[in-house]
């Protein structure tokens, strides 16, 4: 068995450093390089060619005026609070009814709720704008069905943001009741039991047992999709081919299509560089600020 | 029957009552995709549909296999996400090795670095990534979606927790019998790693398969397209038109394969997807 020896590596430590350093190598090229160089570009209007010309902070300063951008901003923030709370929760109760020993077809239900979230966001997003749309999509007919009025889903500013909210939600449901269903198994359950038998009733010992105690996975749930909801891209380009993804009057357009159309539609390498550290600030912020807030609330 | 049994009742009855409505939601599209890809075209437009056509058909089936060799995209995306699996699974099962059976300098450094790589948005470098592809010129080939992502940090910190549990004796065991640590690797941790390599290789192979935006900018030319950009090209198509029994069949072509995998190894794969989230 070979030895550290104090002051000089083993053999086996140069082992370590080899197993480890194709991560390294593949970051540092596809990773870290560009992470650097698009920082450069943002000071730049770079288009592809030549050498570059720097112009300060003018790509940021246009950042500033861009309604485009802001309204990108605005738009993930909204899409955020259409499904993200209704998810999350729907999550958490679907995970504690399954959980619950007198449910029978678990591993069925598990199975059929779960499987959305394997299909592929181009397929989903066809779907989704058949069955939604104004005149023929079965989510209209069967509202006419009951006499209530056609929405046009697809057709206007809220419509298409909440049909976004269904797709992602019907989308990633199942993976975040997964993800809850594995929380609930850690907890033990005779402390909710003990609870039902003291008197609480299941939402008392839901809101006050459950949810507490769960803290944890449903931060980590919440922060996946405030990251998801910034980053939407195959599922606007899928549900709006029409406008590109941008949606009903740039409804429902995110940072991450803005930047995608102003690199590879527009070739503002710079520009989209900028936007592009902006967006890592943005979302750097909200996840911290999410820390604090589900820090807080624990005290 | 007493009032506590028939509260018990009602209370199955209601939550299997919400299971069964949230699995109907979940179902509807597959179904209705699966439906209207074997409609004719002029059925797909009615306020009148069927579930089942009466003129149903495999029309739109033949013509994506005959005119548009459908098959040979089916075969593409076979061939990307199959390489990138098993290189991934390569480089983050040696690299999770590395990690959890090996003392070095920085080494805590080094793996704080690699879970903070996780934070860094994709956008981010989106640009200077496609002009190194462009230089490389990974265009219209598949390198671009393979190699960037073969080591990467999620899997490493999964085969890391991973291949903690094993035993040094083992190691030990193989290094007295003059084993070396490559050799180690590939014949005593690589077979008692099966089950951890089948849950990350599920998901690496599930995300690959999916991937769509890295695929739309590299791939140019409609033979070397993975299945999500061939379902997008129903729109445009052939005659210009959008053709929904076209775009739900290629739909339902790209969606099978990974049912069925994930069908067949469901446990090992929800054990990956959870094991990535709470530990």
């Amino acid at each position: 068995m070979a030895k550290s020896q104090s002051g000089k590596m083993s053999k086996q430590d140069w082992w370590g450093y080899a197993f480890i350093s194709p991560f390294y190598i593949l970051f540092a090229v596809f990773g870290l390089y560009p992470l650097l160089f698009s920082f450069v570009l943002s000071f730049t209007d770079w288009k592809g060619r030549g050498p570059l010309n720097f112009i300060g902070w003018a790509n940021y300063a246009l950042m500033l005026k861009d309604n485009v951008f802001w309204q990108s901003v605005q738009n993930g923030v909204i899409i955020f609070l259409i499904y993200v709370p209704i998810m999350t929760f729907l999550a958490l109760v679907l995970a504690v009814i399954l959980n619950s020993p007198r449910i029978r077809g678990y591993k069925f239900f598990r199975l059929i709720i779960f499987l959305p979230y394997i299909t592929n966001m181009v397929a989903a997003g066809f779907v989704f704008q058949s069955l939604l749309n104004q005149e023929v999509g079965l989510f209209n007919l069967a509202l006419e069905a009951i006499g209530l009025p056609a929405v046009p889903w697809l057709n206007s500013i809220w419509g298409a943001r909440v049909s976004l909210g269904i797709l992602v939600t019907w989308a990633w449901l199942g993976y975040n009741m997964v993800i809850m269903l594995a929380g609930l198994q850690t907890i033990d359950r005779e402390l909710t039991e003990a609870a039902l038998i003291d008197g609480a009733t299941p939402v008392q010992s839901f809101f006050y047992i459950t949810v507490p105690l769960m803290r944890p996975v449903i931060l980590f749930s919440v922060i996946l999709s405030t990251i998801g909801s910034f980053g939407l891209f195959t599922e606007l380009v899928s549900l709006f081919p029409q406008s590109q993804g941008m949606g009903p009057l740039n409804s429902t357009v995110t940072p991450l299509l803005v930047i995608f159309r102003q690199t590879f539609n527009n070739f503002r390498f710079g520009y989209a560089s900028a936007l592009g550290y902006s967006f890592f600030a943005l979302i750097f912020v909200v996840t911290v600020l999410q820390f604090r807030f589900f820090d807080r609330s624990e005290e | 029957m007493n009032p506590y049994k028939l509260q018990q009742l009602v209370t199955d009855i209601l939550l299997h009552g919400i299971l069964i409505l949230v699995s109907l939601f979940m179902v509807l599209p597959f179904v209705w995709m699966v439906s209207t890809s074997f409609k004719p075209e002029n059925e797909v437009y009615t306020t009148k549909p069927t579930l089942i056509s009466p003129n149903s058909s495999f029309y739109a089936y033949e013509q994506l296999i005959v005119k548009q060799n459908i098959l040979n995209n089916l075969k593409n995306s076979v061939v990307v996400s199959t390489l990138y699996t098993l290189a991934a699974l390569f480089f983050c099962s040696l690299g999770g090795y590395g990690f959890a059976k090996y003392k070095f300098k920085g080494k805590n450094l080094l793996f704080t670095l690699l879970l903070g790589t996780l934070v860094i948005p994709p956008a981010v470098g989106m640009v200077p990534q496609y002009v190194i592809f462009l230089k490389l010129g990974w265009i219209d080939n598949y390198w671009g979606l393979i190699v960037p992502g073969a080591a990467n940090a999620f899997g490493i910190f999964f085969m890391r927790q991973y291949i903690s549990t094993i035993h040094n004796e083992l190691l030990d065991a193989a290094r007295i019998d003059g084993a070396n640590e490559f050799q180690i690797y590939l014949r005593i941790i690589l077979p008692i790693i099966v089950p951890g390599l089948t849950s990350l290789g599920l998901i690496f192979f599930m995300a690959s398969w999916n991937s769509y935006l890295w695929p739309l900018v590299l791939l140019k030319n409609p033979e070397n397209f993975t299945l999500p950009l061939m379902i997008r090209m129903q729109i445009h198509g052939l005659t210009g038109q959008t053709s929904f029994p076209y775009q739900m069949a290629a739909s339902v072509i790209s969606i099978v394969p990974l049912l069925v995998i994930f069908i067949l190894f469901q446990r090992r794969f929800l054990e990956g997807i959870t094991a990535g989230a709470i530990k």
